[in-house]
């Protein structure tokens, strides 16, 4: 396998694109991170394109196909990979696999979600396919709902409070404040969100991922393309990992049910991988759908031991000069969750702080970064290891 | 709502109204829903079995936001029961009201309605639980 | 009518949902009516329950207590004016919920509140015959009351399933039964309205009364017997006086009527009415005692049968729940949530 460079990224900002459809987000965002990684768009030799649900909100399928029209780029192959809300990482996994096997030598993963063309209830029939429609989604389970079987399964197995876990949300709004493309940019108070309304006890209106459109993109290539291209990156990032895992489709299937063991095996994988261990890590974006998940994260991915996520909230350490600074740029929560497209704008901010691109939020000398995306309840995690290497 | 299909719900009917899931030949485990192999040993020689019909409430969630097709019933109680040989099973609670569920709690299997495939399409049928008194 | 053989009741089962509501909050929303109200309450179906899954429940305690193996029953015959359906059978869905096999014969019956009895007659002739050797007939309803109308007051939700066979190892053996029907339109629901009509005190002497009457005597005479030989005597009930009323002309006293009325604290559960009430005495009977049970459906007639209890149903009862037990556990609802849960209310 030959090595593998992020060289640009693009993003839009996160909200209401009420002025801008599926194509016109996401053409956006290839366009800037052609344009952020110095190359033409006629550079591109594939496109991959991770969303959710573009068939049933949109009616529209085969979305590879319409960007690379929609960007003039007649021939150059596409396709739409779906994860649920793992597609944007998963994408960027099979970008990475296509050139490190060498069969591309520069090639764009990207993500896009329009989740504002519907009304919420239709929105909530379309995130629950990514769960069982059969045995599942016909009893009338949403996917906050069952977010929230594990939430308590969790607070009861490690008798760990609420106010405890709803921190996560806190701290990633503080963070969002820097982050000119993140859908909310002020900061919430822990009473904020312990006073916020119910969607699916225990889970409050303040401790779930909002609905926002957005689209993001990143440009892999291989070092025989910087080569030939004549690129000189000040920064080299490398992609030291891309691994990923599934687990059962439905949480009732599980050993624990406060354990993603996806997240556990993808993990492990991606350490294995990129040669390193959870402390050699200095900047993370875990998937925090809603707050539970943030704190789960932090324990399945070896950061804390089970049970205890929440003391690294409460001790500051996710804060910038903490022992794993995480989701500086919002998280899923503050930053938003254009399903599909999540999972890029993680590693794009990872890409971001490792080339010294984090303004206020930026951790110094940050030199290995990590990003796990998540679809379903842990059904598909992916994680992807990035290293500045010069 | 998705689209309307009269095949994919009559398919899976059997299992839904009895709670049928699989059973693995070779190391015991059982499955719901059916599936085509055993997640366990691998083996892929698993028979039809009729489930338990009580079982306790491992955790439970209460339902606000609903999906389309669902409002009547807000707020609605999902939870997982674990039955009396130990396979859990995604469900809804009835009969009760959301304040009165609680993890642990006995509950037993019903047949009711899950949900109609709009005024003028098929009712689809199927099994909830309800707390035994 | 008595079968050229033996027919007994093999196992029987009843359901009633959860939820009541009491006539007096009908009342508070529609004005008290200028007499005496009905009855004190009315069983109310859950947002989740209909005449299928009701039926599912009574048949599941009936097979319970005939403690056969479902696959035997090879005959089903539902009897209700609020099937979910008006084309597809709700026949068939109960069949498969509750494991029969397919080679059965199935039907949906209509005849309002007789609907259930006409389906006991049907399987008890198909029974005698030698055709099959179990059957199963379900009488239920989830009955539509018109906003504001007196029988909304009272039209509720329930189901009673009896499942017959051959010979006399039964919990109940058939002795006999009759039916006297005519063209009455007491009641009526025209094809595509959402709720029924009447007229009123028509309902009462040339309907109910006339025909219970008839056929109630007519059974007496047939099998030789009087009143004095029958331990109980269960009527349709469409509110808490007309059985007692019906009962006492026909020569019964009140200590054979009131163990088998439940329509004051469940409501009139329409093709389930008078056989819940069978439920509720055979879950009280003892060997050898003399049940009478008679129908009344409009349109217009009844049906009426004397069964007599056997050894075996000390042992059998107690293999499913009590109809007081399953009516003591209630949730009150109020007549907002009624009509919510009743689809009262447009929301297209």
């Amino acid at each position: 396998m030959r090595n593998v460079y992020v060289i640009g990224v693009g993003m839009t900002p996160i909200r209401e694109h009420w002025d801008k459809s599926l194509r016109n987000l996401l053409a956006e965002a290839i366009a800037r991170s052609a344009d952020d990684a110095g190359i033409s768009l006629r550079d591109i030799e594939s496109i991959y394109v991770g969303n959710m649900s573009s068939g049933y909100l949109q009616g529209q399928e085969h979305i590879g196909a319409l960007v690379a029209t929609q960007l003039g780029l007649i021939g150059v192959p596409a396709c739409k990979i779906e994860a649920a809300c793992a597609s944007g990482g998963m994408a960027f996994h099979q970008a990475f696999l296509s050139v490190a096997s060498g069969m591309y030598d520069c090639v764009v993963a990207s993500g896009v979600e329009k989740m504002t063309d519907a009304i919420t209830p239709d929105v909530t029939v379309a995130l629950i396919m990514a769960d069982d429609q059969e045995y599942v989604a016909n009893y009338g389970a949403t996917f906050v709902s069952l977010n929230a079987l594990v939430y308590r399964y969790y607070m009861e197995k490690y008798n760990v409070k609420q106010e405890d876990i709803a921190l996560f949300p806190v701290h990633c709004h503080r963070y969002a404040q820097n982050n000119p493309y993140a859908q909310y940019r002020r900061a919430v108070s822990l009473e904020d969100v312990l006073k916020s309304p119910l969607i699916a006890d225990p889970i409050r209106l303040l401790e779930s991922a909002p609905i926002g459109d957005g689209a993001a993109s990143i440009v892999l290539c291989s070092e025989n393309f910087i080569r030939e291209k004549g690129l000189s990156p000040e920064v080299l990032v490398q992609v030291a990992a891309s691994a990923a895992a599934t687990d059962t489709l439905s949480i009732h299937e599980r050993e624990d049910i406060s354990t993603l063991t996806a997240s556990i095996k993808a993990s492990r994988k991606a350490y294995e991988m990129a040669k390193v261990e959870p402390n050699d890590i200095d900047v993370l974006e875990v998937h925090d759908a809603f707050s539970i998940l943030g704190i789960l994260h932090l324990e399945d991915l070896g950061f804390a031991e089970k049970g205890k996520g929440t003391v690294l909230v409460k001790e500051g350490e996710l804060e910038v000069g903490g022992k794993i600074p995480t989701n500086l740029f919002g998280g899923l929560k503050a930053r938003g969750h254009p399903v599909g497209a999540t999972g890029i704008y993680q590693i794009a901010e990872v890409f971001l702080q490792l080339t010294g691109r984090a303004g206020k939020s930026q951790v110094d000398g940050a030199t290995v970064g990590m990003a796990q995306n998540v679809g379903g309840v842990g059904s598909t995690v992916v994680v992807n290891i990035l290293k500045r290497v010069r | 709502m998705i689209v309307e299909s009269v095949p994919r719900v009559w398919r899976e009917k059997k299992y839904k109204y009895r709670l049928i899931g699989s059973r693995c030949k070779s190391c015991g485990s059982t499955f719901f829903p059916p599936k085509a192999a055993c997640k366990k040993c691998g083996s892929r020689d698993l028979e039809e079995i009729e489930l338990p019909k009580r079982g306790k409430i491992i955790t439970y969630t209460v339902v606000r936001s609903p999906p389309r097709g669902f409002e009547y019933l807000v707020p609605y109680v999902i939870a997982i029961v674990e039955l009396e040989d130990g396979t859990r099973v995604l469900t809804q609670i009835t009969d009760v009201n959301p304040e009165e569920v609680k993890t642990g709690m006995q509950v037993e299997a019903v047949f009711r309605k899950l949900k109609e495939q709009s005024r003028s399409g098929i009712i689809e049928y199927g099994i909830k639980f309800r707390p035994i008194r | 009518m008595k079968p050229l053989n033996d027919v007994s009741i093999s196992g029987y089962g009843a359901y009633v949902p959860v939820y009541r509501i009491k006539a007096e909050e009908i009342a508070r929303v529609w004005g008290k009516l200028h007499r005496k109200l009905p009855i004190t309450e009315k069983s109310v179906p859950g947002p989740d329950e209909d005449s299928i899954t009701m039926s599912v429940e009574a048949a599941k305690y009936a097979i319970a207590r005939a403690k056969i193996n479902p696959q035997d029953i090879k005959a089903i015959y539902v009897g209700s004016e609020s099937h979910p359906y008006a084309v597809k059978p709700s026949a068939t869905v109960i069949a498969e919920a509750i494991g029969m096999p397919r080679d059965i014969i199935a039907i949906d019956m209509e005849f309002a509140c007789r609907a259930g009895t006409t389906a006991m007659q049907s399987i008890v002739a198909l029974v005698a015959s030698g055709m099959i050797k179990y059957g199963i007939a379900i009488g239920v309803d989830t009955a539509q009351g018109r906003p504001g109308d007196e029988l909304e007051f009272t039209a509720a939700a329930g189901a009673a399933a009896y499942i017959l066979g051959n010979g006399k190892d039964g919990i109940a053996i058939l002795e006999g039964s009759t039916s006297y029907v005519t063209d009455t339109p007491d009641f009526w629901r025209r094809e595509g309205e959402t709720y029924p009509r009447h007229f009123f005190r028509f309902t009462g002497e040339p309907a109910y009364f006339h025909h219970i009457i008839n056929a109630v005597n007519m059974l007496m005479e047939e099998l030789g017997l009087k009143p004095s030989d029958f331990k109980y005597a269960v009527f349709h009930q469409p509110n808490y006086k007309f059985p007692l009323s019906v009962g006492k002309r026909l020569g019964f006293s009140i200590d054979q009527l009131k163990p088998g009325i439940l329509s004051n604290i469940i409501g009139n559960t329409y093709a389930a009415s008078s056989i819940m009430g069978f439920a509720a005495v055979l879950d009280i009977a003892k060997p050898d005692d003399r049940i009478l049970v008679a129908s009344f459906g409009s349109g217009a007639g009844s049906d009426a049968f004397s069964f007599i209890v056997t050894d075996l149903i000390e042992e059998r009862r107690s293999l499913a729940p009590s109809l007081n037990e399953l009516i003591a556990r209630k949730r009150y609802v109020d007549y907002a949530f009624y009509a919510k849960y009743r689809g009262k209310i447009k929301v297209n």
